[in-house]
């Protein structure tokens, strides 16, 4: 029997993503249709029943999210989806948004009610031209088709979705950097507070959803929040988009219920299959560059906020990059440096500066001229970073390297000994 | 320094989104790959700034943060490489040598007829066939070293002729 349970993808690959008939013949729209005859205040107690938490990578509470906004009385407000997924080895959004379009469509289309709103606006990252292309002609086609624009259904709600692209920032993936980019203007993050429910997009209130989030609403409206709630696990409800790659035989995108192990996720045959080439596992980088690293030790976890909190990870963008042990600990954590010397905004100098010296400290690793002291200097580097940076992308960038630190401390101090187990450092001036 | 009457298309563009500064970045993205030569110019900044009645320093503030601008030409084909951790542990390093050899030209060059320019892009989320490049819109994975001269050829010889 399968143990995927499949919520939110059910139609991909089912039904032609650009045919609405399609998708309305496969059960789409009948939550759009049902929200309008309810009041706005009974949805949002649906989706705060359905305790859904935020599938961006924050996992703040949905529903505590849209109470918020709908405590604020300003006009107009503005519904904003997040599917800048740039975190590496994360995929998921893109499923979405390629194969069954119009569910993210309806998931914002019934937030814009909720909030009486007019604008929807999805930012797709510039990396995912093709993801453009079928979101615009999907929203051209919801409009001709009366499920957008004016009049929607025959009521008095009107609302548009304006799909607006990135250029390449994954800053912008941070929601405050992200309005800014649709303001047309360089994605950096914004001081908080004031928060983006009371001055958000034209400083005007404002939601902010991923688009995963956004595809679970249908089905919360449809069926209630407490079946969604029912399907989960304690700390969080409903399914999990899971992205497996790497080394891993099978590199896909997998609907699981929360509560299933990172062993299965990495070794079922459903899953990730196993390791290719024979080789054993080193470790999984979960949850995106931003996430920790984890050893085969910990494979037992289950997948589940709490659980992945009690040991020091978290489920974030949902990706599990696997990494056998043809790699070199230091080699793979320098790949995660420079990811974030280029991603750094350069706004402020924890993150701009504390990038480039961690990225400085590990190549002496790879050189074999790293000494004790050294591995104090990344430690207190990364803590200062981790206090004192202005967003989340700072915050984070070295949760690799604390936990790498953690897990293969032995590692490092080889390296210092000019020892590199996986053969991948020369010492003769660096990595291969 | 091409003539004004060369760069009307610029224009044209800039009245397609109603000259709002708002649209800027999607400004800069259609005058880039209206180009031709994938960059958006000194003059083609200063049209924009000049139409949308903001400083040319707002302009040089989006074309220098966001990773997908170049202001100096590039290739007809920019191929885009990941080297993001999905790819860099399926050898995306040995992709980047067989690119080079394949082309003649290390990383961040542009070949001798203008045609290819190589460098390296985010994660595309093509990681479940990575290793993984994209030209434009359209995405290549799996590679290995037929493959990149099958592409290549493919450019070549004109057998794909746009970029989306």
């Amino acid at each position: 029997m399968s143990k995927q349970v499949k919520i939110i993808s059910a139609r991909c690959g089912n039904i032609r993503p650009d045919s609405i008939e399609d998708y309305v013949n496969a059960g789409g729209y009948t939550s759009l249709e049902k929200a309008l005859k309810m009041n706005s205040a009974d949805i949002i107690e649906e989706v705060k029943k359905s305790n859904l938490m935020g599938r961006g990578g924050a996992a703040y509470p949905t529903g505590k999210k849209w109470e918020q906004l709908f405590r604020i009385k300003n006009d107009p407000k503005y519904i904003v989806c997040n599917a800048d997924e740039g975190e590496p080895g994360t995929f998921k959004d893109q499923l979405l948004l390629n194969q069954d379009p119009f569910e993210v469509i309806e998931g914002m289309t019934i937030a814009g009610f909720v909030f009486n709103s007019h604008d929807g606006y999805i930012y797709i990252r510039g990396e995912y031209g093709v993801s453009q292309k079928i979101m615009k002609n999907a929203v051209e086609t919801a409009k001709r088709t009366g499920y957008l624009g004016n009049n929607i259904l025959g009521t008095n709600f009107s609302y548009d979705i304006h799909v607006v692209s990135g250029a390449g920032a994954y800053v912008c993936g941070e929601n405050s950097a992200l309005l800014n980019s649709i303001e047309g203007k360089p994605g950096r993050p914004r001081i908080k507070p004031p928060h983006l429910a009371e001055f958000g997009l034209f400083l005007k209130p404002t939601l902010v959803n991923n688009v995963e989030s956004y595809a679970c609403i249908p089905y919360i409206v449809e069926n209630g929040g407490d079946k969604f709630s029912k399907l989960g696990t304690e700390s969080s409800g409903g399914t999990k988009l899971v992205c497996t790659s790497g080394n891993v035989n099978n590199k896909d995108v997998f609907e699981v219920p929360f509560g299933i192990t990172l062993r299965e996720l990495i070794y079922d045959k459903e899953f990730g299959n196993g390791i290719p080439n024979g080789r054993k596992l080193k470790m999984v980088h979960i949850g995106g560059q931003s996430g920790s690293c984890f050893p085969e030790e910990l494979l037992d976890t289950k997948l589940c906020y709490k659980e992945l909190k009690s040991k020091g990870l978290s489920v974030g963008s949902g990706a599990l990059v696997v990494i056998d042990d043809s790699h070199c600990i230091i080699d793979y954590l320098l790949c995660v440096s420079e990811f974030f010397i280029q991603e750094s905004c350069g706004k402020c100098t924890p993150c701009r500066e504390g990038n480039q010296q961690i990225h400085a400290l590990l190549s002496k690793f790879a050189d074999g001229t790293a000494v004790n002291e050294d591995l104090n200097t990344m430690m207190r580097l990364s803590k200062l970073m981790k206090t004192g940076s202005f967003c989340g992308l700072g915050q984070t960038a070295t949760a690799a390297l604390d936990s790498c630190l953690k897990y293969f401390r032995n590692e490092f101090e080889e390296h210092m000994d000019k020892k590199c187990r996986a053969g991948v450092c020369d010492f003769k001036g660096g990595v291969k | 320094m091409p003539n004004l009457h060369e760069l009307e298309y610029v224009n044209d563009i800039i009245k397609k989104y109603n000259q709002s500064p708002k649209e800027l970045i999607a400004i800069l993205l259609e005058v880039q790959e209206a180009s031709g030569k994938n960059y958006v110019s000194e003059e083609c900044a200063d049209i924009i700034a000049k139409e949308l009645n903001i400083p040319v320093s707002v302009v040089f503030d989006d074309l220098t943060f966001y990773a997908m601008f170049s202001t100096k030409p590039r290739g007809k084909y920019v191929i885009e490489l990941c080297k993001s951790a999905a790819c860099y542990v399926n050898d995306s390093k040995k992709v980047v040598k067989l690119f080079e050899e394949a082309l003649g030209i290390k990383m961040g060059q542009t070949t001798e007829d203008g045609l290819f320019t190589l460098q390296y892009t985010e994660c595309i989320g093509a990681c479940k066939v990575s290793p993984a490049m994209k030209i434009g819109d359209r995405v290549y994975g799996n590679l290995d070293k037929q493959k990149i001269d099958d592409i290549l050829n493919s450019y070549r010889e004109g057998l794909i002729c746009q970029n989306k």
